[in-house]
């Protein structure tokens, strides 16, 4: 059995070089930013769900997760933000991106069930290492969700295997060895490990950490499969508070622009 | 329980780092090739008797060890039961347990060539013994503080820049030391290469809390011969006081295969456990994951994380050790608890009877000893870890006493 959800990462990645947007739940008019994105031509959207240790996370997506949480946002509203966003966008592939705790809280098969109920496809937990799979993994996949994992410059010939079994929807290589929003990593260095993880694996590639601009996204989608955007995004939503629909529409859709122009 | 009871309480973590349900590797992916290369460097280093030699070299000559094990007799009479003894941790060089797993660690770090270290600090003792210990081998040394135990603990502080550190403030959260192991956390996933991370503490992701129990275990080793000598007998019970668990796991973990003797680890109660102002991970948490392990941790109904409170600043962490938490669900170890006031009187009263300015969080362990000591015989024998000394907590104490210095 091919779950429906599984079918939205294949139809998005099979039309070429997709574009992934990342925003923090619950920061902001979230409804309104998610639209402006889908508008604004984002393929895939990963939705953050907020929590008080991002120890994975640069600043701008450590405040967004501050800022969320000091509007009292509970795992109940994520979960609703994405059955809303579900209803009105039934292709755009939705993922989850977190940390554990929040998402083992209630067991997993309560977390899977709930985010197979509000139409997520996908998700991302940055610090449950392949390693330690069985604490959601097996929950995820019963449920039809893609448990999508991280591959990083570090991770090496004889660790990549590992990594990429059980992974699902796609493969998201974080380009620098850091925390988000930093620093970019250099093209050919994208290039050649995107190349060679493509050796191990069929699933889509996505390249994330340190994508900010147009040009870099255009680079960036010529050698691989999808570009994550975060903090350019969240920065956007700190900024322009409610009228940051129009400019996250404005900067995506031109980062649109760009990775499709690949295709 | 009891069907499941295992051969040996002194043969955790398995080979992927769990004790029981607990413990683990829960780091972004960045770290994890690190992290395996660390256990097979630290599998290594065991084995190797240079590298033990060269520990035990250290801990005579620089740290001082063995430390005393001392016969509190004021203590035990104002008590008027069970024989108190103080395992004198407190007198190492830089005034606590925490430079044991420091030297430990930063042989480790040189034996895999890294030339920068990190580490977290809370009441800075550990920062004090990670800066001590980087100037001693003379490798650069970055640590990481909340702003506000830069504000609370400003004589640890100027210690470690004198020792030649850089004190990075974390302002992030509230400033203490669960957001300085974040900051620790970030720091080290963008500088893998070059960079050890010295966790000062028995928790992180594996093998984290396996070594620093390894290296602290020393104070039960040369506990359990010192008693064994001086009083022909193991004793009936260890008590110590556990904000993340490395003095008490170190006690500790030498016995736990002696059936006859009994564990209290304290936890700090803060105001008091029936509100939120406390740091009871065990008794008022639950398991879940954070900074790399999964543990008991102090959180809300969706997994976030609540800031714990002590007026000890060693102790005031929403999380504990692993082990602990393996510990407690097997039933091996008792754990209870003592507020800032009981904890409070305790400092009072070691500094009162035996001339000892005891650091808050062994004045925890005293409270319990107090309580627990007057139930038993008096030729039953408590030993309980002294691992730090007061002097840095002599403001705190003025001012919870009211007392203008």
């Amino acid at each position: 059995m091919a779950p429906a959800i599984m079918t939205r990462f294949t139809d998005t990645f099979s039309r070429g070089p997709a574009l992934v947007c990342f925003i923090t739940a619950g920061d902001g008019d979230t409804a309104a930013n998610l639209d402006a994105m889908v508008e604004g031509g984002a393929d895939v959207i990963e939705l953050g769900m907020p929590f008080t240790d991002p120890m994975a996370d640069g600043p701008a997506i450590q405040n967004a997760n501050i800022r969320s949480l000091g509007k009292e946002t509970k795992t109940a509203d994520v979960l609703q933000i994405a059955t809303d966003f579900r209803a009105r966008h039934p292709d755009v592939p939705l993922v989850l991106m977190g940390y554990a705790n929040p998402m083992i809280r209630r067991g997993p098969e309560w977390f899977a069930d709930a985010a197979e109920k509000a139409g997520v496809d996908g998700v991302i937990c940055v610090d449950l290492a392949p390693e330690e799979d069985e604490d959601l993994g097996p929950a995820l996949r019963a449920k039809g969700i893609a448990p999508i994992r991280l591959a990083t410059p570090t991770t090496d010939e004889a660790r990549l295997p590992m990594v990429l079994d059980k992974s699902a929807g796609f493969l998201y290589y974080v380009s620098v060895a850091g925390i988000t929003g930093k620093q970019s990593a250099a093209l050919a260095d994208i290039k050649s490990n995107v190349s060679r993880i493509k050796q191990h694996t069929d699933l889509p590639v996505a390249v994330g950490f340190g994508v900010r601009t147009p040009e870099q996204a255009e680079a960036i989608a010529k050698v691989a499969d999808g570009v994550v955007v975060g903090s350019a995004l969240v920065e956007i939503v700190a900024e322009h508070g409610e009228n940051a629909p129009q400019h996250l529409c404005a900067l995506v859709e031109k980062l649109a622009n760009a990775v499709h122009s690949a295709r | 329980m009891t069907e499941n009871k295992p051969n040996s309480f002194r043969n955790q973590p398995d080979d992927r780092g769990h004790f029981g349900q607990f413990g683990g590797r829960y780091v972004a992916e960045t770290l994890m090739p690190l992290i395996l290369g660390l256990e097979k460097e630290y599998k290594a280093a065991k084995e190797d008797p240079a590298f033990k030699a060269e520990f035990d070299d250290l801990l005579e000559h620089y740290v001082g060890r063995p430390s005393p094990m001392y016969f509190a007799p004021r203590l035990t009479e104002e008590l008027g039961g069970a024989q108190i003894w103080f395992k004198r941790d407190e007198l190492n060089h830089t005034g606590a347990h925490k430079i044991n797993n420091c030297i430990g660690q930063i042989l480790l770090a040189i034996r895999m060539g890294k030339t920068r270290i990190i580490a977290e600090t809370g009441a800075g003792q550990h920062g004090v013994a990670t800066a001590t210990v980087c100037a001693r081998f003379g490798l650069p040394c970055i640590v990481y503080m909340g702003a506000e135990d830069v504000r609370r603990q400003s004589p640890n502080v100027f210690r470690m820049k004198l020792l030649g550190a850089e004190v990075r403030p974390v302002t992030a959260g509230r400033g203490t030391l669960k957001d300085a192991m974040n900051e620790a956390l970030r720091d080290w996933v963008a500088n893998v290469h070059d960079t050890f991370y010295i966790i000062g503490t028995a928790a992180g992701p594996h093998p984290y809390p396996e070594l620093v129990r390894d290296f602290q275990s020393v104070i039960g080793k040369e506990a359990r011969a010192q008693l064994l000598e001086r009083t022909g007998k193991l004793p009936d019970l260890l008590v110590a006081a556990i904000g993340g668990g490395s003095n008490a796991i170190g006690l500790f973990h030498p016995f736990l295969d002696d059936p006859t003797v009994k564990m209290l680890g304290v936890e700090a109660a803060g105001h008091g456990l029936d509100g939120d102002e406390h740091a009871a991970s065990l008794a008022g948490g639950f398991p879940g994951v954070l900074h790399g392990n999964k543990t008991y941790l102090l959180q809300d109904e969706d997994g976030q994380i609540t800031e714990g409170h002590s007026i000890s600043a060693g102790l005031d962490y929403p999380g504990i050790g692993p082990e602990h938490a393996w510990l407690k669900e097997t039933g091996r170890v008792e754990y209870t608890h003592a507020t800032d006031t009981e904890a409070l009187e305790a400092f009072q009263l070691l500094c009162r009877t035996e001339g000892i300015i005891p650091a808050l969080e062994p004045s925890h362990a005293i409270a319990a000893i107090t309580k627990v000591a007057p139930t038993m015989p008096k030729d039953a024998i408590i030993c309980a870890n002294l691992c730090g000394r007061g002097d840095k907590d002599i403001f705190t104490v003025a001012e919870a006493l009211g007392v203008e210095m």
